[in-house]
């Protein structure tokens, strides 16, 4: 099936309202198939009200606007988003970093986050405060245009971690998932990445690729898998990355809507369920790390950003940022979070089970 | 009863067999275990092995379950029909190689 080039949201599909996602995750496609909510499970583990353990990552989401529109994308990104954050929101991001000395790591995504007219303006920003720069970055738009065919040197200059999807390494199964020929441009993009030193040993410029099942199944056995990989894209490309981060697809947005339209919700969500694992649930991502909107909100995961289930707080935007306030909170939870918590777990960095 | 041998929704009960001989079914869920845990093959070669025999003895629960498996586990759709060949041609094979059982039979009866 041919991949639309156009988001949820200008399709104006049922989908594309967030409130009608969680209708769908709450109460199952048919009314005798609920699954058991994601809060009681925890429950009975004795990890609720899930409770953070200290902030110590700032992803920040720099707007919607993508050059690709991927099948299972949760942000329902696209060429046709407009969504973009400012110069300002930037600026209120860097001060409450500047007062939060325990964040280390900044997470940028998006979107592809290099699209926003502020990305390089932003990194340099982040530079100069001493922290760790890791941007998402799809690989296709290192190669979609000119200006941006430096990116892998500029990436370089500030010491950016690259964390890049990669859904498999052939073309079958990346282009189903992200579009046609994306498979090609990603291999041109990791090369010119490989050649300015990212990926290489001893230069110290990390390259992590992205693994996330093109299809209704779960991701298995990251190290298998990182293996795999490797002996793949070295000897067919003559690749070379650092790491490789299996991700779960959680029921949200795009991935729910081809979860729906193949006949697959209801066994997907059975495989989560099933799979729940505490120790997982114990170490999910969402309990050291602050989700930014484009607009400056602020949400316990980049998932709930989407879902607009907003950080339960007395803060509630980037402007009013205080990490004790914050580290206070209960994290929002509903049953998309079964995504995280199942067999290894998942998390933006991979599995969380070690 | 059921109106059809197989159920898939069957598959996900396969853990019950415990339930009338739970000794012996928890022995074999162990062994299980044991058996597809990474080795002297990994985790991928074994379910490519487990693809393979399901077809070779015809079991649409295996089939459904190491479909699935091997794709969770990164095998490419080729590798997995190329295992399934291999079942094939253990199996036509095992058909074929008996003709030599029926040439002895002519040679035996014949002049």
């Amino acid at each position: 099936m041919a991949l639309t080039t156009k988001s949820l949201n200008a399709r104006h599909h049922a989908f594309s309202a967030p409130e009608f996602q969680l209708k769908v995750l709450q109460q199952g496609l048919v009314q005798d198939n609920k699954f058991v909510s994601f809060q009681d499970n925890l429950a009975t583990h004795a990890l609720y009200p899930l409770k953070p353990a200290g902030a110590s990552i700032l992803q920040v989401n720099l707007g919607k606007m993508c050059n690709q529109t991927c099948k299972h994308c949760h942000v329902d990104a696209g060429p046709d988003r407009k969504e973009i954050m400012t110069r300002e929101t930037m600026e209120l991001c860097l001060r409450a970093l500047a007062h939060a000395p325990q964040i280390q790591i900044v997470d940028l995504t998006g979107g592809a986050p290099e699209m926003n007219p502020d990305f390089r303006w932003f990194v340099e920003e982040l530079s100069k405060l001493g922290r760790q720069i890791m941007v998402r970055c799809n690989l296709t738009i290192i190669v979609a245009n000119k200006k941006y065919h430096d990116l892998p040197e500029f990436f370089k200059k500030h010491q950016v971690q690259v964390v890049s999807s990669l859904p498999y390494f052939a073309a079958s199964r990346t282009d189903a998932q992200r579009g046609d020929g994306v498979f090609e441009k990603s291999i041109a993009a990791l090369k010119l990445l490989n050649e300015a030193g990212y990926g290489k040993k001893d230069t110290g410029l990390k390259l992590d690729l992205v693994y996330n099942p093109s299809g209704a199944f779960l991701p298995s056995g990251q190290a298998a898998l990182e293996a795999e990989f490797k002996r793949r894209l070295g000897n067919g490309y003559g690749i070379e990355f650092n790491n490789l981060f299996c991700i779960t697809n959680l029921p949200i947005s795009r991935y729910l809507d081809y979860l729906v339209e193949s006949g697959n919700y209801d066994s997907y969500m059975h495989k989560l369920v099933s799979a729940f694992n505490p120790e997982a649930a114990a170490n999910v991502m969402c309990r050291n790390t602050i989700s930014v909107s484009w607009d400056g909100y602020l949400f316990d995961c980049d998932f709930n950003q989407m879902l607009d289930l907003a950080v339960a707080s007395t803060i509630k935007h980037i402007r009013d940022f205080n990490t004790t306030t914050l580290n206070e909170r209960e994290i929002v939870l509903n049953q998309h979070c079964y995504g995280c918590t199942a067999g290894a777990g998942s998390s933006c960095g991979g599995e969380t089970v070690k | 009863m059921e109106q059809t041998y197989y159920n898939p929704a069957d598959l996900n009960k396969f853990g019950n067999i415990t339930e009338l001989q739970p000794e012996m079914g928890k022995k074999f869920f162990d062994y299980y275990g044991e058996v597809f845990k990474e080795g002297a093959l990994t985790a991928r070669e074994k379910s490519l092995i487990a693809l393979a025999v399901a077809h070779a003895v015809q079991c649409p629960y295996c089939i459904d379950a190491y479909s699935t498996d091997c794709l969770e586990k990164g095998a490419d759709e080729t590798q997995m029909m190329e295992a399934v060949h291999v079942a094939a041609a253990i199996k036509g094979g095992a058909a074929l190689v008996h003709g030599v059982q029926m040439m002895n039979k002519i040679k035996e009866l014949t002049m």
